[in-house]
């Protein structure tokens, strides 16, 4: 069982030295240029993927589905949670759909964007790419946490005076990101600012704001404030 | 009666996306916004006004709304490009435990990989995917055509039945055929193009709908509740007044979410069926097939200068394709002046889907083909790129805006780099220039309240992208009531505060900005009656500010902000105001610098830094702007180095429908951005959303050019691109 639980999706900046992105450039790169050689390999190998998920999800002959429910105690936000749960539901997905925390995300349910990044023991994961069951006996912390009251985190105060948030879609992934960098380090450089984040993405282009705003919460967190 | 006077304005309106430029006839009232400088609100750095619930996760987004009893929609979409349905059986769907409504009318002939062919809304979001699984469709497979190459080949099967091909006639001014003969010009021709990309809003599209009787509410991400609104009535054959449509926060459009969309229709039908509240979000793969993408487009192009550098004589046939719509066509020639033009356009039917208006739609196309070009002729002149522009472009602002841009971006160190230098990585510079509409239009009804105990509310049926809407309205009001803007709470994203357009074509701010400062002027104007009564001064006197209304008169007779309103009775002040197109200007420059490196070995592409100037009107919260433009240039760079949709031509499938494969920078490609507000003294609210991710492309591909010494002529500029330009493979 526990090394089941190593096995754990790792957050990208929790990877030594090849940041999630840069691994899903190349990737992306190989893909684009082998679609031209032939996109039909792609393909065939795509379908066999899905094939597989699906088979995994609904048992021989694709008409029963096993069903039923499992009693999950998830430990969030500093309590504990008994949910009876399918033991295929997310992490993400209980968070959400089952204790009503929506400020965790759901973008792309397939660990690509970062969006539901949540601390688990202190150490970002994708809450997509965590089942529930899984996460039992872990701490876990969400978004939710981390103002007291309407006093924000420096880190939360830090994204709002910079303007470091337009839709604000990505904000919470963004902000688990780097607490769990400032968590154990309490001066990164800017590098180490980027890497932490260098797994959630930002359509709107709020990067170098985010970048800002870690930087001067640093400063605040210093400064006692 | 005294005739109302009135005057002809041009201003841009966008209608589903799709902007066009009209002479309106408006009524000229007086108005004006004042000096910035007596400012304390507008023009500043205001941090959003939901800032704080973004950060928190308190801000419920419709992906986060949880109805109790509600169901989870699921869509089942065509596996074929292009198919006839001989039957669809969703008995077996129907029997599932859980499942509480099917439909599977909604096509006989799906056009593309994903379109819509039944959907099930169920207790659990797993149960609704079951179900999908159970659902049975006899397909016929169909010819189909996915690349516009192939579609344009006259034995290409047919998307539509009639021609793939249409437009193709041409637009014409001057003598273009002997201006390229003249002896004293340089002629340079070349092919460029754009692929067409995704918007990959990160909350999808989707909805939350209930019905009350005969009544539903809707809540959706949305860039136009009131357009959900009147396309939800119209295909449920309801009246619109009994269709409510709340979007408080949504995470992020880029021009597609316009309207109820397919989604929107099945999930009132599903709720109706099921009799309980459902909710139908898109996933990944959905977003990327189905909600539309900026069109991709090819160009032809022949342009000619004098040998000093005066444009003379444009020529273009483009060729682009919105899928199986239309409007791909883009502005050309962009920006320059040139005496002599023709152009031709076609559209190209696909089976891809339909296309969807896409930040600034065919701008970032128009530019990076009409700057790769000026770049191009440029360099065949032997002129510096940038003093080509500054003869070519007559534009007052840009004029500036380039001086300034090439001092921050260091444009005199150009000739130290460039292909020449010697090493693996080289450095170059690149510049290029946007034009945006911008202007507004009439219909925004805001409503400003002040009760007796001071409280005050303004309240409009608009919507915040992510943009600043919100905060923008509250700070209008308090600056002409002299209030904290925290003292102002700004109600926006609910078709039951008054009507407001739209958000697309950058028309928001001009279109909600004037008819909220209208409202407040009409609430202050009431306001001061009172006022000036009790303080027995002339209303001229009466200053609002600091939270105090003071009669300077020379009696300095003050009350604070509360003791004002108490003097209001029971009903308060409650008024509306209506646009005015004296607070609104139009028509944004702008131009970017960009600075690359190129790795020669690797073909790697690195964005050092992008110098983004930018004419943004008058400024209503300077933070909320600079971040439009940062976002701009963000978008840009992916356009310019990363994104792409690509096709399988054997299957007609996508072949990166998620956000692994579809790339987009992530923090560690972000380049140093300076972005710089030009302050434009017109003293009128324009639009500015768009074009700041117009010239980014075009100036990034203009710097590896400079850099590497080879034009890359179709973005993505990628590292298989630049080897090959190099000869390197
Ligand atoms: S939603 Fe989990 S990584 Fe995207
Ligand atoms: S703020 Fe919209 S995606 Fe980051």
């Amino acid at each position: 069982m526990d090394d089941e639980r190593e096995k754990l999706p790792q957050h990208p900046s929790q990877e030594v030295d090849t940041s999630r992105r840069q691994f899903l450039r190349n990737l992306g790169v190989t893909a684009a240029i082998a679609s031209l050689l032939s996109s039909g390999a792609i393909l065939e190998e795509r379908r066999a993927k899905r094939a597989q998920a699906q088979t995994s999800q609904t048992p021989p002959g694709g008409e029963t589905t096993l069903r039923g429910t499992v009693a999950v105690t998830l430990q969030v936000n500093g309590k504990q949670h008994t949910l009876q749960l399918e033991p295929r539901v997310t992490l993400l997905d209980a968070l959400r759909d089952h204790l009503g925390l929506t400020g965790t995300k759901r973008v792309c349910d397939r660990g690509s964007c970062g969006a539901c990044t949540v601390l688990l023991d202190g150490k970002p994961v994708y809450s997509c790419s965590v089942l529930a069951v899984d996460a039992q006996g872990k701490k876990i912390e969400t978004v939710e946490s981390l103002a007291q009251g309407e006093q924000l985190h420096p880190l939360q105060q830090a994204f709002v005076e910079h303007d470091a948030l337009m839709c604000g879609f990505c904000t919470p992934g963004f902000i688990m990101s780097l607490k769990a960098l400032l968590d154990k380090t309490s001066q990164p450089t800017p590098q180490q600012v980027k890497e932490a984040c260098a797994g959630n993405i930002c359509r709107c282009g709020t990067y170098n704001r985010i970048f800002e705003a870690a930087l001067s919460a640093v400063q605040s967190m210093r400064r006692g404030g | 009666m005294p005739q109302q006077k009135t005057k002809r304005i041009k201003t841009t309106i966008t209608v589903n996306g799709e902007t066009r430029e009209v002479e309106i006839e408006v009524p000229d009232i007086e108005a004006a916004w004042g000096d910035p400088k007596n400012m304390r609100w507008l023009g500043k750095r205001i941090p959003r006004v939901e800032g704080a619930d973004k950060v928190t996760g308190r801000a419920k987004y419709t992906y986060d709304i949880q109805l109790p009893g509600m169901l989870y929609a699921k869509i089942l979409r065509s596996p074929y490009p292009h198919a006839r349905i001989r039957s669809i059986d969703a008995s077996r769907a129907e029997k599932l435990p859980g499942v509480k409504a099917v439909i599977t009318d909604l096509t006989r002939e799906p056009k593309y990989v994903g379109e819509e062919i039944a959907a099930v809304a169920a207790v659990s979001e797993q149960v609704a995917r079951d179900a999908l699984h159970l659902i049975q469709v006899e397909y016929e497979p169909l010819p189909f055509v996915v690349t516009p190459e192939t579609a344009r080949e006259p034995s290409a099967p047919r998307v539509h039945g009639g021609q793939n091909v249409s437009g193709g006639n041409p637009r014409e001014r001057g003598d273009v055929d002997s201006a390229f003969r003249r002896s004293d010009v340089v002629v340079h021709e070349a092919t460029y193009s754009v692929p067409a990309r995704s918007h990959c809003c990160l909350e999808p599209h989707g909805l939350v709908c209930q019905w009350q009787g005969d009544k539903l509410i809707a809540w959706a991400s949305t860039q136009g509740i009131f357009s959900v609104r009147d396309e939800l009535a119209g295909a449920l054959g309801i009246p619109a007044s009994n269709v409510r449509v709340i979007c408080e926060h949504m995470g992020g459009g880029f021009g597609s979410k316009f309207g109820a969309r397919a989604e929107g229709v099945i999930c009132a039908r599903l709720a109706k069926m099921a009799g309980a509240p459902v909710k139908l979000m898109l996933d990944r793969e959905e977003e990327q097939l189905a909600t539309g993408y900026g069109p991709g487009v090819t160009a032809k192009v022949k342009i000619a200068a004098t040998r000093d550098g005066q444009l003379v004589a444009w020529e273009s046939e483009t060729y682009g394709t919105g899928g199986i719509g239309g409007g791909a066509n883009i502005p050309l020639p962009y920006i320059y002046p040139v005496p002599n033009v023709r152009t031709r356009h076609y559209d190209i039917a696909t089976n891809i889907g339909a296309s969807a208006a896409l930040r600034a739609p065919g701008h970032p196309q128009a530019s990076f083909i009409m700057e790769s070009a000026m770049d191009d002729l440029a360099h065949r002149l032997g002129m510096d790129p940038l003093e080509f522009r500054l003869k070519n472009d007559p534009n007052p602002v840009r004029q500036a805006e380039y001086r300034l841009g090439a001092e921050r971006i260091g444009w005199n160190r150009r000739s130290q780099m460039g292909a020449r230098v010697p090493g693996a990585i080289k450095r170059g510079l690149g510049v290029a220039s946007a034009i945006w509409g911008g202007g507004g239009g009439a219909g925004s009804r805001p409503t400003v309240r002040i009760e007796p105990d001071g409280s005050v509310e303004v309240r409009l049926g608009t919507q915040d992208l992510g943009t600043g809407t919100r905060t923008y309205v509250a700070a209008i009001v308090a600056e002409e009531l002299g209030l904290h803007i925290r003292q102002v709470k700004a109600l926006i994203g609910d078709t039951d505060y008054g009507y407001s357009g739209a958000s697309g074509g950058s028309t928001t701010t001009a279109s909600v900005a004037p008819a909220v400062k209208m409202a407040a002027m009409a609430a202050r104007e009431r306001l001061v009656a009172v006022v000036s009564q009790h303080l027995q001064a002339n209303p001229a006197d009466i200053v609002l500010a600091d939270g105090k209304v003071t009669a300077r008169n020379g009696s300095e007779k003050s009350l604070t902000w509360k003791q004002a309103c108490a003097l209001l009775g029971k009903e308060g002040i409650e008024v509306q105001g209506e646009w005015n197109a004296n607070l609104q200007g139009s028509g944004v420059a702008g131009c970017q610098f960009a600075e690359v490196e190129v790795d020669t070995e690797t073909g790697k592409v690195r964005v050092i830094k992008i110098v983004a100037v930018q004419d943004c009107g008058l400024v209503m919260n300077r933070l909320g702007v600079e971040s439009q433009i940062y976002g701009g240039v963000t978008q840009g760079l992916a356009m310019a180095l990363y994104e792409q949709r690509l096709f399988d031509e054997q299957t007609g499938r996508m072949l990166n429908a998620n956000l692994e494969e579809y790339k987009l920078p992530g923090p560690l490609d972000m380049p140093d951005i300076e972005a710089i507000v030009y302050d434009n003294p017109t003293g009128k609210v324009s639009g500015m959303g768009e074009p700041p991710v117009i010239p980014t492309a075009a100036a990034i591909g203009n710097a590896v050019f400079h850099a590497i010494g080879k034009r890359i002529h179709s973005l993505p500029i990628t590292p298989a691109k630049v080897l090959e330009a190099l000869g390197k493979v």
